[in-house]
């Protein structure tokens, strides 16, 4: 049996990325940063893990067996913590410091791929990334929040948080896939559009508008695929498709948690009740009819296995393209609209 | 503190808090800006800008759509829509008693009203959102109803108008009141591959979800003077950025310079400058220049006309 979990995640631990990860519930005992508070009983079982292998290494004594045995023990307690989640619990896993991020999947899910920057008028967005690529040799356009790993590369992508010509870029992109006869594919992930003041001075307001308005009516395939936080109109923005695919632990709302919380319960602490009355989960999402294609997550969330879930995410990817791509362009058009008009359409 | 001081001074500022308030109802009501006290019926008059500092208070939908269009020839729109509580949503109080107490007070089903009507003898489609009623806010059956005034617009091919007024997308329809903007957005599309006119006019306040889809989409953008206007409030910009805001930041005059809106129309101006727009978009004589001013008579001597042009060019 190999180790459900990996130990590179583990030992990067020790390095200083995402030392801001868990909020600090318990400020005596000293908490694994690259554990989620809910998710700490793991941490603590595989620092033992970890304690008794570096004695194996050094007395020659055959430990091999007790290691297996807690290998064992571990995974069973993540099935546990894993299998009820709560909506706040999956909006905390969303947002994870390790969660893999677009440019992973790009290097991961596709090939030959050539960034593109710019949107021609102002400047180039690091928040938000595009270019061409191939999945499965069949070249393809793809465009995706990106969010940074260390403090400084946060502060340049700005938390994944696009700014108009981030979006501006994208629908450069599109359209440029749209003449090429390329279909294409986003991923979504980012608290939000921006709020700053360049952005509105440059109209960001204007710049998702018009976004949703050129996707509506894009002659080519839109596949979007939610792989971490699906934050508001920042995320719809590059998110009018036609199918929607969402990893298992994301999110995708009309604001945050904590924002929603703020204004109607007056407390941003109470967001885990915000989160679960908003119904913000790849799988709440799904019984409410928005989501085409939940992917499920390897055990213990994307973050833990990159390379598995690269893979479902591809598979999936494939199986949706092929689906679209043999329906005409107008059939996809009609189909795309009908789709738009279903939500929230009188019963 | 004894326990008389603690109740004495929150005594007091109870009966002054009530002194500021007790504007009688009904006939008077005080200029937010100006802090001047007006006489109902003469605010009326000046469509609710206030006689002394210029300032457009906010209209209910009704009174907006009422003033804006002709009196006779109105047909409402999905009136029957109703909003549904689809999440069984709960916060501190239940979406359904919202909804209800909502529609009590404005009169509404919902945060959206659409009519079929004429605007100097030019037929139109106008929406307005009623403010009062959950701010404004875009859920299900704002976006359905809105869908449904542009598809009237585009079957007949008539422009459309619509005046928001809006805080943004209704959090209690979570991701349902999102996927209105996409909804809006792409219904707005048709209109723009067919050449229908579509004008947005952006009054006090619009921001969030309608703001960044239906509300910028228009052919033309207009705002009413000094109405607050973004895709995110001052307060979340403030504490995001971490510094004071510019002097008028946001508001209409703002976003004339930044280009983000083509003008700023004084309320009582709004019906004849927008017609005035309108008629030349839709090739259509100027106001008061009726149609048996004969035009095709007009037209039929500018064709005799035209190709004994074409000769004398070819000549020459």
């Amino acid at each position: 049996m190999s180790g459900y979990i990996s130990l590179v995640p583990f030992e990067r631990s020790r390095d200083s990325r995402g030392l801001q990860a868990a909020p600090i519930a318990n400020k005596l005992k000293p908490m694994n940063p690259n554990y989620l508070d809910f998710e700490q009983p793991i941490a603590e079982l595989q620092a033992k893990i970890e304690e008794l292998r570096l004695v194996g290494n050094d007395s020659k004594i055959n430990i091999n067996e007790e290691v297996a045995k807690l290998q064992e023990k571990s995974k069973k307690l993540t099935e546990s913590i894993f299998k009820d989640l709560t909506a706040w619990q999956v909006s905390q896993l969303s947002r994870h410091p390790q969660r893999p991020y677009t440019l992973d999947y790009l290097e991961h899910v596709f090939t030959d791929f050539d960034e593109l920057h710019g949107d021609r008028h102002f400047a180039d967005d690091a928040a938000l990334v595009g270019g061409v690529a191939r999945l499965d040799d069949k070249p393809v356009m793809v465009i995706g929040h990106q969010k940074g790993r260390d403090v400084k590369e946060k502060v340049r992508r700005n938390f994944g948080m696009p700014r108009p010509e981030g979006y501006r870029k994208a629908c450069r992109l599109m359209e440029m896939a749209e003449r090429f006869k390329m279909p294409v594919l986003t991923f979504i992930d980012t608290p939000g559009a921006y709020p700053g003041i360049d952005a509105e001075e440059r109209g960001q307001s204007e710049a998702i508008a018009y976004n949703l308005a050129v996707m509506s009516r894009l002659k080519t395939p839109i596949i979007s695929t939610v792989v971490g936080e699906g934050g508001s109109g920042g995320a719809l923005a590059i998110g009018v498709c036609d199918e929607l695919q969402m990893l298992q632990y994301s999110t995708y709302s009309v604001i945050s948690p904590e924002g929603c919380a703020s204004i109607l319960w007056k407390s941003a602490e109470r967001a885990s009740e915000a989160a679960h009355a908003m119904g913000i989960t790849a799988e709440r999402l799904q019984e409410l009819g928005f989501v085409d294609t939940l992917i499920k997550e390897p055990l213990g969330g994307a973050h833990r296995h990159p390379a598995a879930t690269s893979e479902r995410i591809k598979t999936s990817l494939v199986e949706s393209l092929d689906r679209l791509q043999s329906m005409d362009t107008d059939a996809l058009l009609e189909r795309r609209y009908a789709r738009l008009m279903s939500y929230g359409a009188p019963v | 503190m004894s326990w008389l001081d603690k109740i004495v001074p929150s005594m007091g500022r109870i009966q002054r808090k009530d002194r500021r308030t007790s504007v009688p109802d009904g006939l008077w009501r005080k200029c937010p800006k100006c802090e001047g006290v007006l006489y109902l019926p003469e605010l009326e008059k000046h469509q609710s800008v206030c006689p002394k500092c210029d300032h457009h208070l906010r209209l209910t939908a009704r009174k907006r759509l009422d003033w804006f269009l002709d009196q006779d020839n109105r047909e409402e729109i999905a009136e029957d829509l109703q909003p549904v509580d689809r999440l069984k949503f709960r916060d501190s109080k239940k979406y359904k008693d919202r909804l209800g107490a909502a529609q009590k007070n404005t009169a509404e089903n919902d945060a959206l009203i659409a009519m079929r009507g004429t605007l100097d003898d030019i037929p139109l489609v106008a929406v307005a959102f009623e403010f009062s009623f959950m701010g404004g806010s875009m859920g299900a059956v704002v976006g359905e109803k809105f869908v449904q005034a542009a598809t009237r617009s585009l079957e007949e091919g008539i422009p459309l108008v619509c005046f928001a007024a809006s805080g943004g997308a209704r959090m209690q329809e979570a991701l349902f009141s999102l996927m209105q903007m996409a909804k809006t957005s792409a219904a707005l599309e048709k209109l723009k591959q067919a050449g229908i006119p579509y004008i947005s006019v952006l009054t006090d306040p619009v921001y969030g979800g309608v703001s960044a889809s239906l509300a910028m989409l228009g052919d033309l953008n207009v705002a009413e003077p000094n109405a607050l206007i973004g895709f995110a409030g001052p307060r979340v910009i403030e504490q995001t950025v971490r510094e004071k805001l510019p002097e008028g930041f946001q508001r209409s005059e703002f976003l004339l310079e930044h280009g983000t809106v083509d003008m700023i129309v004084h309320r009582q101006e709004m019906r004849s400058r927008l017609g005035g727009v309108l008629r030349k978009l839709t090739h259509q004589p100027a106001f008061g220049q009726l149609e048996n001013d004969e035009p095709d008579l007009v037209d039929e001597a500018q064709r005799e006309a035209e190709p004994e042009a074409e000769d004398i060019n070819r000549e020459a």
